[in-house]
């Protein structure tokens, strides 16, 4: 279990800073600006239609940040890839759907079965309970299916989580349908804030916040405090920590419960914006895997860096040229492959 | 950083070997080939022409994951693209299905020679995750690509005259051409893995360091590896498209990739007849659940799961195991 790519503190990540691309991001926005000037490309769009894009490209960035971060939380510490993540941010927003409804699918249960009002859980509420509920069900998977897989080859992991991904999403499928169950945005979050230079949807802004907010304390958590030094020491030798007497495998655990607590949180956090269905993680998961390719996993600050960098990337594609918006990041992909092979901020795995 | 797969308990010196094949292997040959011809009488033969492309489609995965040690995640896209092609052709060219075919084969290992150059630059689960991006952002380029008739696809495609000689309309005619071509593939397939090219890719699942440091140019090996297997997984579409007279999208979505990590995972990955194994059973599954989809996915993932914790070997690779014969 020896870790290859640890986080790392934020002092390498400033030293593994990628210059040379940083380089060539700035010459090529320099060519587009000069093809600009010259008139062989028409650069201009309305102020509105780019604003209300890169929002909608920095909500897209706000779910890819938190949820790669996950995945590199979990990859350090367990060496697994979490391909269950997308299916437990799923599982993140129907928990939260499930709390404020209880008694829809309750009758669906038994009829007549019924909770009484002051146990519907609304969005507040729901934004704490529902990552506790899957951060507990985490817990309960690592330590009764993935801690057998930690002596196996890494891709075993990989095909585990994707089986465990399977089930959840043909269960919830069979239970609630594949058509989507409505969440209402909450009172205090409806309409549109002016931001002065335009006028912003509330609940997009919170979200931002939120995940940036999530993004940033997890960061503390990880790199300023001292169970998050512990957890590096972990990641980097877990024998020498497990022999100062440190439970090791306790924090095992508790990273992946963490992580997936991460992945529900954003869950809940997309409810209200995507409808509510068993599919909405896989779509998810697999861009958010292009994002830890292009980010590598071995920093924290550089997949939140990332990920909301690539959903700003997405949001302008959106603009001028929406043919290519689904397909976007993965190109940016094969780009970072070709002249970066380990990653932004990864180091040679 | 590759995948460890657990050899039978044995090795036994080769007493007897015909092209590769050790006894044991040549009675299971003979068993499949017994199967093929009987079968048909036997089952429905579009199901039937159905599972050979499946199993030739895991057959060609299983070179990559069972002997090098590559997982790829996203082998849909060259199965999907294989099939769009030969349908294409076969429709709007008019060509005849061999032609066809051999068109959506060399498309798979076109596709498959871009994206093993860019996917073997990273390894282990990084490899797989390029390799499922890829093949998301194929899948994506397919729905919006006017050649593949979006979510309708493309239909209507006619089975055409084999040479321009023998007419495929019957089932029958059709079966025997797709299961010659899935013997003829299957045999090399094993071919490859048994040539001293094939050894060094075993070296390679082994040890790529030390594969290295003998002199082999691994990257070169892993680049050929796995334009074979996306080229077979072409041949695979292409043939599957003429039997159903379809392609659609569900060809190369993600979901696809998935199963045919399950197939020769639960058949046995490093072994020649697993793929064929497990093929059989999903395909076999598949069909029983056809009314109950959502099930299918628990099932399948269930699979995984046991899989993964207690069955590593695979069906094969179980009795393989146990009587202690390469299988």
């Amino acid at each position: 279990m020896s870790a290859t790519t640890a986080p790392l503190p934020s002092r390498a990540l400033l030293e593994r800073l990628p210059l040379r691309t940083l380089g060539v991001v700035l010459g090529v926005a320099l060519l587009l600006f000069v093809l600009n000037a010259a008139g062989t490309i028409q650069l201009y769009r309305p102020m509105p239609v780019l604003l209300g894009q890169l929002s909608l490209g920095l909500i897209n960035g706000a779910f890819y940040a938190l949820l790669s971060l996950g995945l590199a939380v979990i990859f350090g510490m367990l060496n697994i890839i979490n391909f269950a993540h997308g299916a437990l941010f799923m599982l993140g927003a129907f928990a939260a759907w499930a709390i404020a409804a209880p008694n829809v699918w309750l009758g669906m249960i038994s009829p007549g079965l019924a909770v009484p009002d002051w146990l519907q859980l609304g969005y507040w509420p729901a934004l704490v309970v529902a990552p506790l509920i899957v951060g507990l069900f985490g817990l309960l998977l690592e330590r009764t299916v993935i801690s057998r897989l930690y002596k196996l080859d890494h891709l075993y992991g990989l095909l585990l989580t994707f089986g465990l991904a399977l089930i959840l999403e043909g269960l919830v499928s069979n239970g609630f349908g594949t058509s989507g169950l409505p969440y209402a945005i909450p009172d205090a979050l409806k309409g549109p804030v002016d931001l002065g230079f335009m006028l912003m949807p509330r609940y997009r802004l919170w979200v931002l916040g939120a995940a940036a907010g999530m993004c940033f304390v997890t960061w503390l958590l990880i790199e300023k405090t001292a169970l998050g030094a512990r957890l590096r020491a972990a990641t980097e030798n877990p024998g020498l920590v497990q022999a100062f007497g440190v439970n090791v495998p306790r924090m095992i655990s508790l990273t992946y419960a963490g992580g997936v607590a991460l992945a529900a949180f954003a869950g809940v956090l997309a409810a209200p914006i995507y409808s509510v269905n068993p599919n909405m993680g896989s779509s998810f998961i697999i861009t958010v895997f292009a994002v830890v390719v292009i980010g590598g996993m071995g920093s924290i600050l550089g997949s939140i860096v990332t990920g909301f960098a690539l959903g700003i990337v997405e949001g302008l594609t959106k603009v001028y040229y929406p043919q290519a918006s689904a397909t976007v990041i993965f190109v940016v992909m094969v780009i970072v492959l070709l002249a970066r092979p380990a990653g932004l901020f990864g180091k040679a795995a | 950083m590759s995948v460890t797969i657990l050899a039978p308990a044995t090795a036994p010196v080769r007493a007897f070997s015909l092209m590769g094949f050790s006894k044991a292997q040549v009675w299971a040959l003979v068993v499949l080939v017994v199967l093929i011809v009987a079968c048909p009488w036997l089952i429905y033969p579009i199901s039937l022409m159905r599972l050979l492309c499946f199993a030739l489609f895991a057959c060609a995965f299983n070179l990559l994951i069972g002997y090098v040690g590559l997982m790829s995640f996203g082998h849909a896209a060259y199965f999907g693209m294989g099939a769009y092609v030969t349908a294409w052709t076969a429709k709007n060219w008019g060509l005849t299905p061999e032609v066809s075919v051999v068109l959506g084969g060399v498309t798979g290992a076109a596709l498959g020679l871009a994206f093993g150059w860019l996917a073997i630059r990273r390894q282990g689960i990084y490899f797989a995750m390029i390799t499922l991006a890829l093949g998301q952002m194929v899948a994506f380029f397919c729905v919006q690509a006017p050649f593949t008739g979006g979510e309708d696809g493309i239909q209507g495609v006619p089975r055409g005259a084999l040479f321009g000689l023998i007419s495929l309309k019957s089932d029958m005619a059709m079966y025997a051409a797709v299961a010659a071509v899935f013997l003829v593939c299957f045999l090399l397939i094993h071919r490859i893995v048994h040539s001293p090219f094939g050894q060094v890719l075993k070296a390679i699942r082994e040890n790529e360091p030390r594969a290295t440091s003998l002199g082999y140019r691994t990257d070169d090996y892993k680049l050929i590896a796995f334009v074979l297997s996306a080229g077979f997984a072409g041949i695979a579409g292409g043939m599957n498209a003429l039997v159903v007279g379809l392609s659609t999208l569900t060809n190369v979505q993600n979901p696809l990739s998935g199963e045919v990590v399950l197939m020769a995972l639960l058949g046995g990955m490093g072994t020649i007849f697993g793929p064929v194994v497990g093929a059989g059973i999903i395909v076999a599954t598949e069909t029983a659940l056809a009314q109950a989809d959502m099930w299918v996915k628990v099932l399948q993932g269930t699979i995984f799961v046991v899989c993964v914790l207690a069955f590593r070997r695979g069906v094969v690779g179980e009795i393989g195991h146990r009587l202690r014969i390469n299988l």
